[in-house]
């Protein structure tokens, strides 16, 4: 069976406490200004009667991502479980990945080349969970394989109720925010 | 009433990490202006009687217009040392693949009609000029390429400027997340928006003076079937879907409104439409400011399509 990763975020349970954005930072020696994952605090209503949700968000590993059209020279491409990857040696800064993605999840990394979330695939090869994951106080990430049915973020995405972002963008985002 | 707070720095709310500069619409200016170039020097040596001097010249516009826009374009990759890699891929899905490939078809299509089309006089000043850079062999040798195959030469060339011309829009509109570009009218828009831009260049240029008539009129056409696409493109996207109301907003009440409506419909497409009827009808004594009006027209629409694209 083909891998599909994915990551559901349980949106009940983050205090938005940025861990998750500091522990990208570290683990991939991002620049100053460099994000990969970003929290994102929506409060919506009329006072008094608010309410909030916390999302941490990073790059949606779209099924039909349009920045891996958009690209160029095939830096863009498409990776081990349906991840978005940039091939550093082949970006030339032209930025149409930037300009074709809903979720602004590209940044020009200041080496220069286009720079995203990848999953940390380079930790998952390993066994090990994503920065992020690894390191969220709350439990709100979980990341895993949707293709196997026993898979945590199989069986949230199953049993929780879930949105997507922009899902009219028609790319089919693979995060998952439980509500 | 929603609040969004974003903890990060993004390209969508800081504006200072904007996706593209004053680079990419001088790019998209002078293609487009290329395009229209290739086209109307097309015709002008397709149509029967002899090409005034100045016409001939005018062949040599486009390389130097694109050789420019490229110059932009380059300055605008982050990862300049790495440009080379354009051209060791070729991605069917990316119209900015595609636009580095034509890139490098106009500069032979484009050498080669020029080389034809100068006369004798005009083939030895060039090789004296190209001589100083020891090319000064080049005029003749492309000349001696293209001998006989003039007509067919200006087919080519014409639609290589078609393609050049519809390729500046559609580099835009394929980018489906901002929905000011989301139009698939801007390739055909792009294109007549460069037709006339090429039509004023060549305006402002001694031209022969029933060449002048024939350029008037397709500046004409052009800035007609301009104005036509645009109000498509306006009506387009107000009737579709939230996202494209809001873009479209920025240009019908929101904040590039003035410029929209005074520089691109006002100065670049109105007001030279009227001087140029005038200067006909009437017999006025002909003036650049109609040509330079289109120019700044035509700069100022790609302007604002891409910095308020951006912003949608």
């Amino acid at each position: 069976m083909k891998k599909r990763y994915a990551m559901a975020m349980d949106t009940r349970r983050c205090v938005g406490c940025n861990a998750c954005v500091i522990a990208c930072k570290t683990e991939n020696a991002l620049h100053t200004g460099g994000f990969r994952d970003w929290i994102v605090q929506e409060v919506s209503g009329t006072f008094p009667s608010l309410q909030m949700e916390i999302r941490s968000e990073r790059c949606n590993h779209c099924s039909d991502a349009p920045c891996v059209g958009a690209c160029p020279t095939g830096a863009s491409h498409v990776a081990e479980g349906g991840v978005v990857m940039v091939n550093k040696q082949k970006c030339t800064g032209c930025k149409a990945c930037i300009a074709s993605c809903a979720y602004g999840a590209r940044y020009v990394h200041e080496d220069g080349f286009v720079d995203k979330c990848t999953f940390c695939l380079h930790r998952v090869q390993k066994g090990k969970q994503p920065a992020c994951v690894e390191t969220c106080p709350t439990r709100s990430l979980t990341f895993g394989d949707l293709a196997d049915p026993e898979s945590p973020v199989t069986r949230l995405v199953r049993t929780r109720r879930f949105k997507v972002l922009q899902p009219e963008t028609g790319n089919e985002p693979n995060l998952y925010f439980l509500s | 009433m929603t609040e969004i707070d974003v903890a990060r720095h993004s390209n969508q709310i800081d504006p200072v990490l904007h996706i593209w500069g004053w680079e990419i619409p001088v790019y998209l200016f002078l293609g487009g202006m290329a395009a229209g170039a290739m086209i109307l020097s097309s015709l002008l040596a397709l149509r029967r009687g002899e090409r005034s001097p100045t016409a001939r010249w005018l062949t040599l516009a486009a390389p130097l217009l694109v050789s420019v826009g490229m110059g932009a374009l380059f300055l605008d990759l982050a990862h300049k040392l790495y440009v080379w890699r354009f051209y060791l891929a070729f991605r069917w899905t990316s119209p900015m693949s595609w636009g580095a490939w034509i890139l490098v078809v106009v500069y032979p299509v484009t050498l080669l009609f020029a080389a034809a089309s100068l006369d004798e006089a005009q083939v030895a000043r060039a090789s004296g000029f190209l001589g100083r850079l020891g090319l000064g062999k080049l005029p003749a040798l492309l000349r001696g390429l293209a001998a006989g195959r003039e007509r067919a030469l200006a087919w080519a060339h014409l639609g290589t400027g078609a393609g050049l011309g519809i390729y500046t829009g559609i580099l835009l509109s394929t980018l489906g997340a901002r929905a000011l570009w989301g139009s698939a009218l801007l390739g055909p828009l792009f294109l007549v928006s460069g037709l006339s831009t090429g039509a004023a260049l060549f305006l402002l240029f001694p031209v022969k003076e029933e060449e002048r008539h024939y350029l008037v009129r397709w500046d004409m056409l052009a800035i007609g079937l301009e104005v036509l696409l645009l109000v498509l493109v306006i009506v387009g996207l107000s009737t579709g879907g939230a996202a494209g109301q809001e873009a479209v907003g920025l240009i019908l009440g929101g904040r590039f409104t003035a410029q929209f409506w005074t520089l691109v419909v006002i100065g670049g497409l109105v007001a030279p439409v009227l001087l140029e009827t005038l200067e006909a009808r009437f017999h006025y004594r002909v003036t650049a400011v109609a040509p330079l009006l289109v120019l700044v027209g035509g700069f100022a629409l790609r302007w604002i399509l891409v910095a308020a694209g951006q912003v949608a």
